[in-house]
């Protein structure tokens, strides 16, 4: 087979895993919810609830698709088109695993963590458009609240990266990696670390950084109008967005693919890799069941004042390290 | 092949995958379209008055401070990777621009820019 159509047939069954992942990530997140609240969560379709997903799917795709008279029919059927390409687009660079044969993953660029940001970066324009485009109050102040969070959140993210860089020396994601077989950047860089689970929180939009949808104000926020698939694909690229969060922290601060303090070597590097996945994923779900929602102005206030200072204080200090020990 | 050349096969597949799915809802969904379906949603009460109002400059301010922040941050990046060659030299050079940069923050913190109010 050419190398071309190989690469095409990994990129569509990792986007399956992508997609199937999301489904059972949301039926996950509402039986934890559920757990956490003393209830058993969905459990009528399929045996524990298992095909709740496929029912949600067939639901959303046969419900009837709305456009609000007032709304800009073009740019309010792109939004999601746009949320949910940059959602997918991230896992052209993200590596699972490593073996003897090489790195897996789709591709290997050097500028690894460039193309990450720059392409989490287009997602904002997805809810800005779609709250702008949707021609009603509600998605209207949903989207501006959403970017204003966003690019703010997004200083502090782009910031917490620069400690890490520092120590690996350089920005391939699978060199990242590799330069932390023997100690997690988790551990060096724990200020880092912190920095870079608030902002990811808040870049996805979730509690308690869920201005956006928050219902007691907003109703729900920047997608108020839309129905069925379309709002769907919203959703989805909120998933999507979670497991892309939850893959960098692993990649970038628990040490991707490697076992802890190398322990068990006979268990293949992509099972941590999964294991480490899950566990920021569930992190997600506890914060959700935890924690209220944050008043807009602290929000703000709390992404400039704290958390951008923190991050280059932590670059500062890391930047001196590596000056003067090396690494 | 160019490391490039698999990310860009994805990202057509991707684009393939989202073009899909942006396009079943207008083909498996059912349309029965009537005016009240199509108001802007407001609560249940007719729109009131134009979606195009007045809102805070606030927000406006901070996508001007996002950009020259994000101005910063970006090179960072390069510094960042070649720190262990550029040692004492690099470090110094950076200070020097965090000073610059902490002069501006330290001026718009007190001039309320991070204030919401």
């Amino acid at each position: 087979m050419p190398d071309w159509l190989i690469i095409l047939i990994k990129s569509a069954i990792l986007l399956l895993v992508v997609v199937t992942t999301f489904a059972y990530a949301m039926l996950a997140e509402r039986k934890v919810l559920g757990w956490m609240q003393l209830r058993p969560g969905p459990n009528r379709v399929g045996p524990w609830g298992l095909m709740q997903p496929a029912a949600d799917a067939a639901k959303l795709i046969l419900k009837e698709d709305l456009t609000p008279r007032t709304a800009d029919p073009l740019i309010y059927r792109l939004a999601p088109f746009i949320s949910l390409l940059t959602a997918f687009s991230v896992y052209a660079v993200i590596p699972f695993g490593a073996s003897n044969a090489g790195v897996w993953a789709i591709g290997t660029p050097n500028a690894g963590i460039l193309f990450l940001l720059a392409i989490t970066s287009i997602g904002v324009y997805g809810i800005t458009l779609g709250g702008w485009a949707s021609g009603s109050k509600y998605p209207l102040l949903g989207s501006v609240r959403a970017t204003a969070q966003m690019i703010s959140y997004e200083l502090g993210m782009s910031l917490s990266f620069i400690g890490v860089l520092l120590l690996a020396g350089t920005t391939s994601l699978d060199g990242i990696v590799s330069a932390q077989e023997k100690w997690w950047f988790i551990i060096p860089q724990f200020v880092g670390f912190i920095v870079y689970i608030i902002t990811a929180v808040a870049e996805t939009n979730r509690v308690p950084f869920d201005l956006v949808e928050a219902e007691t104000e907003l109703v729900a926020g920047f997608h108020t109008e839309y129905s069925g698939l379309r709002f769907g694909l919203f959703f989805i690229a909120e998933y999507v967005n979670m497991l892309t969060v939850s893959c960098i922290a692993s990649l970038l601060f628990l040490g991707g693919w490697n076992a802890p303090f190398g322990i068990l070597p006979m268990v293949p590097g992509v099972v941590w890799f999964i294991l480490k996945v899950a566990f920021f994923m569930f992190f997600y779900m506890w914060l959700r069941a935890t924690l209220p929602r944050f008043r807009y102005d602290r929000l703000m206030a709390f992404g400039w004042k704290v958390l951008l200072p923190l991050a280059t204080l932590n670059l500062v200090v890391t930047a001196i390290i590596v000056a003067f020990l090396g690494h | 092949m160019n490391p490039y050349g698999p990310v860009a096969i994805y990202l057509v597949v991707a684009l393939a995958a989202a073009l899909l799915f942006t396009f079943l809802p207008g083909l498996l969904g059912r349309a029965k379209p009537n005016p009240q379906k199509q108001d802007a949603y407001e609560c249940g009460v007719e729109p009131t008055s134009a979606v195009q109002g007045r809102f805070p400059v606030r927000f406006y301010l901070v996508a001007m401070l996002f950009v020259i922040f994000d101005v910063e941050a970006a090179s960072f990046y390069p510094w960042a990777v070649e720190m262990h060659a550029l040692k004492a030299f690099g470090l110094i050079e950076m200070v020097i621009f965090i000073i610059v940069l902490g002069i501006g923050y330290a001026y718009v913190w007190k001039k309320g820019g991070f204030q919401w109010r």
